[in-house]
């Protein structure tokens, strides 16, 4: 009995402790791909200011429906809404944080970085057009490797993803066949290979499969200890995955051609981009019905963007350049408004 | 005591105090409190009941209505079309239908024999002291969750497919003339084999566990009577033991049956999820409910979600005809015993 009220007490004051925290948090949903480092600034965050976010990693395509659907301050996406879209629905839309995609291997004898491939040469092996490891397109960019009489099983996402969005969108800037043939989207009619869940799944499908291919982001090849490629970028040169490769795409891209920085970063110009780099975006309504949850929002999204760079790096994920978050806060102040048409959320700097 | 005679219990206990005058009113109170309680009893179950259709039909509704547009968009070439493209929005069901179909039949085609041995070993041959570590390690196979099934399959039970049984298989089976396509193909270790050997062993304790207790159920002069006869325990088993528990039995297979077409989390970790359908059982495929899984969450387009809800109708539906067929099947035996 007296366990029951000690208990009980200790549940009420549990209850009390936590219920106005919870009230106060942000709430958000969408991408599953950034929240690993939302979460990880989120922790950050609640202990400079004791505002909490409730994050809900529910896939790109729930964050677009939640939003949407107002049930959250803010939705998160891989894939950016074109402007059309967010001129009808009345959001604005800034990326956050961006990655890289890396295509893994699992051919014996070869070391991280030893094998080259390019675009074209990438789309052939993802539409079954190569079947060996040892093809002339793919002798011709690594004559210095030799590479094994052995069948490539490539390895794709069975989820619908960001990291796949992504991934097709380069294999379709840089090959024709693929644009037309399989398309660019989050899930896609694969030619060939299997379906693994998640970036986990492929990362393991790949290290248990003798001659595989697949493509992860960047933690995860690390994590697994997987052999990545290098790539021919779009200048032409050979560069391998690394945050300085992911930054030097993001600071060559344009961001500004395209509405709510919707830039796919995917084979962007410069000598030492990365060729599949990928951004994640925000996505919030102009008018917001609530102002004061907004601005709660866009308070952390500032406070993440100023202190978040370091833990963004732990993670292997990749801050946005300093001149992008000035344009982004520039626009924030212009577009996401009160009803009285005063912005929700002034910037300090 | 003894001038009270021989009456009925209830006035007995009524009577059970010396108050004579409360006695009537006192009965009629009691006979109205019980009436009441029946009637309220009454309710409640019927109103259980009830809440079961309603929810039934809530769910059919709701399903045929998300999935309006893509039946007005693909009608009945959905299901005979194999071609799933998110990209260029056509979407036909053909590929998860099959997967569904044929990584339950290789479920039970490995289950149900299994099953029934154990279940026939626990009940007819095992010795005491081994029938309840062996049943309870059965009822525990029940009770692990499926997202583990699906982990231990995927990091533990396709690699060493891979590495011990596929090679071996294929070099074996693949050359044999008919049969020979349906173990083609380079060893991926996942796949919809895989996929099947992983649900026989969900779906095993269901069809064990039922069919020991249907079995146990078996009056023991019948078997008694039978072993008299000289029969041997495999005659018994069959003619007397097995004709008496059909119903049972085929109830548990049907349990098994319901739980391998609707597994979803297991089977996406080893199916290979491609929308492709392949002679050979080695290569990956999809499942109805691995797709839905699958795909959900990412899918913004309302023609795209339409279509997913469209599989789960359609996965609703291929549930009912085999619940329906095992009906029908019952009735029939039923039948043929009885004339």
């Amino acid at each position: 009995m007296k366990h029951w009220t000690v208990l009980a007490a200790a549940g009420l004051l549990a209850a009390a402790v936590s219920l106005p925290a919870n009230a106060a948090d942000i709430s958000g949903a969408g991408a599953s791909f950034p929240y690993p480092i939302y979460t990880k600034w989120a922790d950050a965050y609640k202990k400079a200011t004791g505002v909490g976010l409730n994050y809900q990693s529910i896939g790109s395509g729930g964050g677009i429906k939640q939003i949407k659907a107002k049930t959250v301050t803010f939705g998160a996406s891989d894939a950016p809404l074109t402007g059309k879209d967010l001129d009808e629905s009345g959001l604005v839309q800034f990326p956050m944080v961006m990655g890289g995609i890396v295509p893994v291997i699992n051919v014996d004898g070869v070391k991280p970085g030893e094998v080259v491939l390019d675009g074209a040469t990438l789309a052939r092996i993802f539409m079954g057009d190569i079947k060996k490891w040892n093809d002339p397109a793919i002798a011709k960019l690594n004559a210095q490797v030799k590479l094994p009489d052995q069948a490539i099983a490539v390895v794709h996402r069975s989820d619908g993803s960001g990291t796949t969005f992504n991934f097709a969108y380069y294999l379709g800037e840089t090959s024709a066949e693929w644009k037309s043939k399989v398309g660019v989207n989050t899930a896609l009619q694969w030619p060939v290979g299997i379906g693994a869940k998640g970036n986990e799944g492929v990362a393991n499908n790949v290290a248990n499969t003798k001659g595989a291919i697949g493509y992860v982001e960047y933690a995860y090849a690390l994590q697994n200890n997987l052999t990545h490629t290098n790539m021919i970028n779009k200048a032409g040169k050979n560069v391998g995955p690394t945050a300085e490769a992911f930054q030097a795409a993001a600071a060559n891209a344009d961001w500004n051609s395209q509405p709510g920085y919707g830039v796919i970063l995917a084979n962007q110009p410069g000598d030492s981009s990365w060729p599949m780099t990928a951004a994640t975006w925000i996505l919030m309504y102009k008018k917001p019905a609530d102002a004061t949850a907004a601005a709660e929002a866009l308070k952390f999204f500032d406070w993440s963007y100023k202190n978040g760079g370091k833990m963004a790096d732990e993670l292997h994920y990749v801050g946005m350049p300093d001149k992008v978050v000035k344009d982004i806060e520039a626009y924030w102040a212009k577009e996401v408004t009160d009803a009285s048409g005063k912005p929700v959320y002034a910037v300090t700097n | 005591m003894e001038s009270r005679g021989r009456q009925p219990v209830a006035d007995v206990a009524l009577q059970g105090g010396n108050i004579a005058v409360a006695e009537v009113a006192d009965r009629g109170k009691v006979l109205q409190k019980l009436r009441m309680t029946d009637i309220g009893f009454r309710w409640l179950t019927r109103g259980a009941a009830i809440a079961v259709l309603l929810i039934l039909g809530g769910i059919i509704v709701s399903l045929v209505w998300g999935s309006l547009e893509a039946i007005g968009k693909f009608g009945f070439g959905f299901l005979v079309t194999e071609s799933w493209n998110p990209v260029t929005e056509q979407f036909g069901a053909l590929s998860p239908i099959y997967g569904t179909i044929v990584t339950s039949i290789i479920a039970m085609v490995i289950a149900v024999p299994i099953g029934l041995f154990i279940a026939l070993f626990l009940t007819e041959l095992c010795p005491m002291f081994l029938r309840r570590p062996i049943g309870i390690a059965i009822e525990l196979l029940a009770g692990i969750p499926s997202i583990i099934y699906g982990i231990w399959g995927l990091f533990v039970f396709a690699p060493f497919l891979q590495q011990h049984v596929q090679p071996f298989l294929i070099n074996t089976l693949g050359n044999v003339p008919g049969i020979g396509g349906l173990f083609a193909g380079p060893p991926y270790g996942i796949g919809v084999l895989t996929a099947g050997l992983i649900l026989a062993i969900m779906v095993l304790p269901f069809i064990t566990s039922i069919s020991r207790d249907v079995f146990s159920a078996v009056p023991p002069v019948l078997k008694e009577a039978a072993y008299g006869l000289g029969c041997t325990t495999w005659e018994v088993s069959r003619y007397v033991v097995l004709p008496f528990t059909r119903v049972g039995v085929i109830g548990g297979v049907m349990l098994g049956l319901g739980r391998a077409l609707g597994e979803t989390m297991a089977v996406t970790f080893v199916i290979g999820n491609a929308h492709r359908i392949s002679a050979s059982i080695m290569a990956p495929g999809t499942t109805i409910s691995a797709t839905i899984a699958n795909e959900f969450t990412e899918a913004v387009e309302p023609i795209y979600t339409s279509s997913l809800i469209l599989l789960g109708l359609i996965l609703f539906a291929i549930t009912f005809i085999v619940l329906a067929c095992a009906r029908l099947l019952l009735m029939r035996l039923n039948a043929r015993v009885g004339a």
